[in-house]
């Protein structure tokens, strides 16, 4: 038998692209204007959970907390290649910062069942925090391996990686199951394929004719819907204390827009002679020698 | 003493040797303890650190709790994270803070998720304060400040309700205190209680790799943003740095481009450098950048941009095109007199 494979996907707001209206005058984020993208390390871990696949056989499950809209990544999940996808979404919730974002998808893995490995991106740009990976293994209690820069070899009951370090990498194995989170180095995603699309689409009509209109039929999302299962507090059996803001023990106390203390700037002219008495001046100084 | 107020920093130690963050983070906590009016403490593991330890005690710490183990000599997740939590429960310190090194975010939030309490990542600055939540005034709680969203806004983020209170702080970050070497450290000797099956990661291998790149240590740095990211204008950057005798450093998005590699980077993310020079050029000057380099002694800011923020920030600002600019500052500095 294969191995079983799930993977934690999240659809983020594009925080490397931050245009100038991204921030309302108040001081707040506007998420409206930011888009939303597949977390690019997501995307590693995927095409690393879907190359084990091609090696040992077996499922890759793809799961994602956040508001309906984030079946945008699911469905790019399915269109690489992936058996199965979960949206766990409920408005309880929202406003989940590390723990309790772990909490929910520690209890999403459990609702899915037998596992070995559990695959996610080493951390998400919203925040970069890099927690709920190691969070989610602390909740399960098994092992984990982070900051994987590569998968050495996959053996029968064990995997051996590369992590990267401060000062060099070590070569690690660990027996299933496991947790490993996986950096941009890892891999070279594939994109969507065409196929798999087609495939989603069509399965998608067939299903959706029965019971829908045509003008229905033509959207999309009545084609993907199909093969997304929409996990809510009570379907994943979580104590909805430990969910979304209340079982958030980080709170934001106060958000400031950034004011840049000015400092004794001088203008340098750009040209031969400005730029000369500039290095002049610091060698002066004894800034450069 | 209420211990409830102690600030507890986690001791990194890799081939045997303590981390320089450790002791940033040690300074950190002396700053913390003191306006607390409590103590500070670490928590360490590994294998014949005591020599090490001593150190601790001239930074400030006032007590280390060692677990010393053969199996505790090289890191591994699931025994570190289970003594770190069992000598927390144990002494229940009111701030725990870890670096934000591979080791330090993997560890922390298995720790945190383990004790059910606030964790907050890559934090730039760290202050006590008060924080309500409805007719609750928590008194002395740990302001945790970190950049957020594209650098636009910081943030405050505080965990009252939990405790202890807990973050990572980067490399570079929190000023090193002058050691004084009168000061001593309790070494508090711990069991090792860690079973056989909780050792589940197997080393095969530890290699050891030169940097390339010492920014950490460069007293000049040359530093290339998206504006200079062409590869004529990254080789006069370069050029420069050679020519002054410092290194190259970059944004994240030079970085995640793919033009110029990880070490390379300054910022939030990257490395905090105080050099005494630091000429940014086509760097805008977001704040995760500026949080890597803002205090640096001197800066020269080259943006074709006059409204760019990093010229709040310039000692000296030249507004023009980055690649005449480098052109003009090699020539200059070839031909000084
Ligand atoms: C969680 C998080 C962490 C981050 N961490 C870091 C970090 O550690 N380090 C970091 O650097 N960034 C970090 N960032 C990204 C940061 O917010 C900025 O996006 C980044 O610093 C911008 O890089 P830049 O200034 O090179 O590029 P841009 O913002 O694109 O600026 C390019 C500048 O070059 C100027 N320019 C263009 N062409 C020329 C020319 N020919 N001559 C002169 N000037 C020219 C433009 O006017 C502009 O000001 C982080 C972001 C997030 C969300
Ligand atoms: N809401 C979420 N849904 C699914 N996976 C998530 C979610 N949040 C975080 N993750 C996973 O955890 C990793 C680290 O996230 P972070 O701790 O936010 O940096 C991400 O790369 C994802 O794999």
């Amino acid at each position: 038998m294969g191995l079983r494979i799930i993977v934690t996907v999240k659809q983020v707001p594009d925080t490397h692209n931050v245009s100038g209206d991204a921030m309302k005058d108040d001081g707040t984020v506007n998420r409206a204007v930011l888009p939303t993208i597949f977390n690019p390390e997501d995307l590693n871990a995927l095409e690393e959970a879907l190359k084990i696949k091609e090696i040992a056989g077996g499922t890759v499950t793809c799961i994602s907390m956040g508001p309906p809209n984030a079946v945008e990544v699911l469905k790019e999940c399915l269109y690489r290649g992936a058996d199965d996808v979960i949206l766990v979404s409920d408005r309880r919730f929202a406003g989940a910062d590390t723990l309790a974002t772990s909490y929910a998808l520690k209890c999403a893995i459990e609702k899915v069942g037998e596992y070995d490995l559990i695959l996610c991106g080493r951390q998400a740009i919203d925040g970069d925090t890099a927690q709920v990976g190691p969070q989610i293994a602390e909740k399960l209690d098994i092992n984990q391996l982070t900051c994987i820069s590569k998968v050495v070899a996959v053996e029968d009951r064990s995997i051996t990686v590369k992590r990267s370090v401060e000062d060099g990498y070590e070569i690690v194995k660990s027996r299933f199951p496991a947790l490993l989170t996986i950096t941009a180095t890892a891999n070279e995603p594939r994109p969507a394929n065409a196929k798999q699309v087609m495939t989603y689409k069509n399965i998608g009509k067939e299903m959706c004719s029965s019971s829908y209109d045509e003008s229905y039929i033509a959207s999309d999302a009545c084609a993907i819907l199909n093969h997304v299962k929409e996990w809510n507090v009570e379907a994943i059996a979580a104590d909805p204390e430990q969910c979304g803001l209340s079982g958030s023990p980080t709170k934001v106390k106060k958000i400031q827009s950034v004011v840049l203390a000015a400092c004794e700037s001088r203008q340098v002219a750009n040209s031969d002679a400005g730029v000369a008495d500039l290095i002049h001046e610091l060698i002066e100084e004894n800034i450069i020698g | 003493m209420d211990n409830q107020k102690n600030v507890m920093v986690f001791i990194e130690s890799r081939n045997s040797k303590v981390a320089e963050v450790s002791l940033e983070l040690l300074s950190a906590a002396s700053r913390l303890a003191q306006e607390l009016g409590s103590s500070v403490e670490a928590v360490a593991l590994g294998h014949n650190l005591e020599e090490e330890l001593k150190a601790l005690g001239h930074y400030g710490c006032q007590r280390v709790y060692y677990t010393d183990d053969e199996r505790l000599s090289h890191f591994t997740s699931v025994p570190y994270a289970k003594t770190i939590t069992r000598i927390i429960k144990q002494y229940k310190p009111g701030v725990v803070l870890f670096g934000a090194t591979t080791m330090g975010r993997d560890v922390a939030p298995r720790v945190a998720s383990a004790l059910k309490c606030g964790l907050t990542a890559d934090c730039t600055d760290l202050q006590i304060g008060e924080h309500k939540i409805k007719e609750i005034t928590y008194e002395n709680t740990l302001l945790q400040i970190r950049p957020a969203f594209g650098g636009n806004i910081v943030a405050t983020i505080v965990s009252p309700e939990s405790v202890p209170s807990m973050a990572t702080v980067r490399e570079g970050v929190m000023k090193m205190n002058l050691p004084d070497p009168d000061k001593t450290v309790e070494i508090i000797q711990e069991p090792c209680v860690i079973d056989e099956d909780d050792f589940l990661t197997e080393i095969l291998d530890i290699v050891r790799e030169e940097k390339q790149v010492n920014l950490k240590a460069a007293q000049i740095i040359v530093s290339a943003g998206m504006g200079a990211s062409d590869p004529e204008t990254i080789g006069l950057a370069k050029e420069l740095a050679k020519v002054l005798g410092g290194e190259l450093g970059c944004s994240r998005p030079v970085v995640d481009s793919g033009i110029l590699d990880k070490e390379h980077q300054v910022g939030q993310t990257g490395i905090t450098v105080r050099p005494n020079l630091y000429i940014a050029c086509g760097i805008s000057g977001q704040i995760q950048h500026r949080a890597g380099m803002s205090e640096a002694k001197r800066i020269i800011a080259i943006n074709k941009d006059p409204q760019a923020p990093i010229f709040a920030l310039a000692h000296y600002g030249i507004v023009g095109d980055v690649k005449d600019v480098l052109g003009k500052m090699i020539k200059a500095y070839k031909t000084k007199a």
